[in-house]
């Protein structure tokens, strides 16, 4: 018989306020995580998603993918360094795209790439075929729609779906180098390429090659007018990603910290109330450490009874939050709430260590 | 056997810059199966022997023997674990768990002794019965009356097989004859069980039941009242 469950089964609304700002902390946890990784995911997918462990940009693009621009000649160089597997090219135009039947443009990342990301098919064979983003069917794009591409209006067909590979929080558009070449003349002739330029390459490396060393072998073949990173690395250099991902680790973190003041607020409270019934305990034989373990165990429900109240209401918020708001309420992260809220139940309560052990059973007879 | 033994007790309380002597040179014996009544006015140091004898305070002198162990100089530990085996308590206010019923009322002293289940179940059951509690397992306190709260909390402090119970003003919140019942049971539990009891009560009339009679004045314990 565990006293701590009986009192949570019978005395319910006793733990009431404590579950109620407990689920909505968790809501603000999903919410504030979802987003996170929404925006993440938005802004990071194309580059995360590609095949090659490196990727190798202009030495005088400070990593940009845009300002970036690397000739035939270059990119030969690179495939002939050693502890390189393989090379394909990338480029992508930033544009806007007019959907069939849709008032407002959506913003596209259209990009032209030859050895196909994580979760893209190969390169469509012709040109003006794509695969478009999940993620703008919120923009009403549909399979086998015509969208046009850019103030020239050049049009694209859609031929399947891809997810996770959208671009600076633009819709991911995937069609071969052709496609790519084609629309930037279109839409941005003073930006045009010469043929055989492209403005990023993706790098595998070959197995067991260090990529550290071979993205610094790179370098060296190309004389310094490359520099190359790990996909990591270029991820992290995208403008404002690290400062977007630690304001928004700060907030959950002070989240966290909240949640285990108001266990360790609440349970002190509860057991000044409980005072007497402790120290009836106390006197009938229980130690200190039995009735701090009751309070922790009472702590650990709550925290888990307040995840699953707080999950359900997080998702039903997902399911009415505009669609252009790049909100990921992901398992994994549903899980780091979970522990988390437990592991701060679990301190919060913990705190209430001294007040129990200073509860005298001389006071049950007196 | 002595069930319990106190030798010159002494319990002094710091008050200010002076001292208040709630217990003064206490000596007492209670045989096995005994019953002690403990008499004397509010104040008069009752409680503060029996919570002594019980193992939740300390003497500030003296010597205190329970079913052989000179508690005198346990740690906070070694009495948490004396009093979950070796006493049994009856409080004045009852102190029942309110959310608990009567059943595990009883069966929270196992629990927390970590006691054999099934046979904390079968003594909770076998005590409730001979308490006449039998219908009345399955409810909390607030469905009980005054005489059959007291009855729990009688039942509880056997729950462990003590050696000595202790009971502190058993009957202060009852009438005559309900206070008569619960004397009643309490004095058939001890005898049936061999377990020695030390009663303290500011109710005369309760007294009848004791083997012996004790007054304590001012932290002073003496055999007949002093005038």
């Amino acid at each position: 018989m565990k006293v701590a469950l009986l009192e949570l089964r019978r005395r319910p609304w006793r733990f009431a306020p404590a579950v109620i700002a407990l689920v909505l902390l968790t809501v603000l946890l999903l919410i504030l995580g979802g987003l996170l990784d929404g925006l993440y995911s938005g802004f990071t997918g194309a580059l995360r998603a590609q095949p090659g462990e490196l990727l190798a940009y202009a030495a005088d693009a400070r990593l940009s993918v845009l300002r970036s621009r690397i000739d035939a000649a270059t990119a030969a160089e690179v495939e002939r360094a050693p502890g390189v597997a393989q090379v394909g090219v990338l480029g992508t135009a930033l544009l806007g795209a007019t959907v069939p039947g849709q008032v407002t443009e959506a913003s596209v990342a259209l990009f032209g790439y030859q050895l196909a990301p994580h979760g893209v098919p190969a390169p469509p064979s012709q040109a003006g075929k794509v695969y478009a983003d999940t993620s703008l069917k919120a923009h009403g794009v549909k399979e086998g729609q015509t969208l046009l591409l850019g103030p020239k209006r050049y049009p694209v067909s859609v031929v399947g779906w891809v997810s996770g590979t959208n671009f600076l929080l633009q819709g991911g558009l995937w069609g071969n180098v052709d496609t790519w070449r084609e629309v930037l003349a279109s839409a941005r002739p003073d930006l045009m390429l010469a043929a055989g330029t492209y403005q990023v390459l993706t790098v595998s490396t070959a197995a067991g090659a260090d990529p550290a060393r071979v993205a610094a072998a790179i370098d060296v073949a190309t004389g310094g007018t490359t520099y190359t990173v790990t996909r990591s690395f270029a991820v992290d250099a995208l403008p404002g990603i690290k400062q977007q991902r630690s304001t928004f680790n700060a907030i959950i973190d002070m989240t966290f910290v909240v949640a285990a003041l108001v266990v360790a607020l609440f349970f002190v409270l509860l057991i000044l109330e409980r005072t007497g019934m402790y120290a009836v305990f106390k006197a009938i034989g229980a130690s200190s450490g039995q009735l701090v373990s009751q309070v922790v165990l009472q702590a650990i429900v709550i925290a888990a009874l307040s995840f699953v109240l707080g999950a359900m209401l997080a998702l039903a918020v997902g399911a009415v939050i505009p669609p252009e708001v790049p909100l990921e309420l992901t398992v994994g992260r549903a899980i780091e709430v979970a522990l988390g809220l437990i592991v701060m139940a679990t301190l919060g309560s913990g705190l209430s260590l001294r007040r129990v052990v200073r509860i005298d059973p001389a006071t049950a007879i007196s | 056997m002595t069930a319990l033994q106190l030798e010159k007790v002494r319990k002094v309380y710091r008050s200010g810059d002076g001292e208040i002597v709630a217990v003064d040179r206490a000596s007492l014996e209670v045989g096995d199966a005994e019953i002690v009544a403990l008499v004397g006015p509010s104040g008069s140091g009752k409680t503060t022997l029996l919570s002594i004898s019980g193992g939740l305070l300390s003497p500030s002198a003296g010597r205190v023997v329970v079913a052989g162990d000179d508690i005198s100089g346990y740690d906070p530990k070694r009495l948490t674990k004396f009093r979950r085996e070796t006493v049994g308590f009856v409080f004045q206010s009852v102190n029942l768990v309110p959310f608990l019923t009567a059943r595990e009322n009883l069966l929270v002293v196992a629990d927390f002794g970590r006691r054999d289940k099934k046979k904390s179940a079968a003594r909770a059951d076998q005590l409730l019965d001979e308490l006449g509690l039998d219908q009345r397992k399955a409810n909390l306190p607030a469905q009980l009356s005054g005489g059959e709260r007291q009855r729990v909390a009688v039942g509880r402090a056997f729950m462990n097989e003590p050696d000595l119970v202790l009971i502190d003003e058993p009957t202060s919140a009852l009438d005559t004859k309900l206070g008569e019942q619960v004397m009643e049971l309490i004095v058939t539990e001890v005898r049936n069980r061999d377990t020695a009891a030390v009663i303290v009560t500011h109710d005369q009339r309760m007294t009848h039941h004791a083997d012996r009679i004790l007054h304590i004045t001012d932290g002073i314990l003496s055999d007949a009242p002093r005038s």
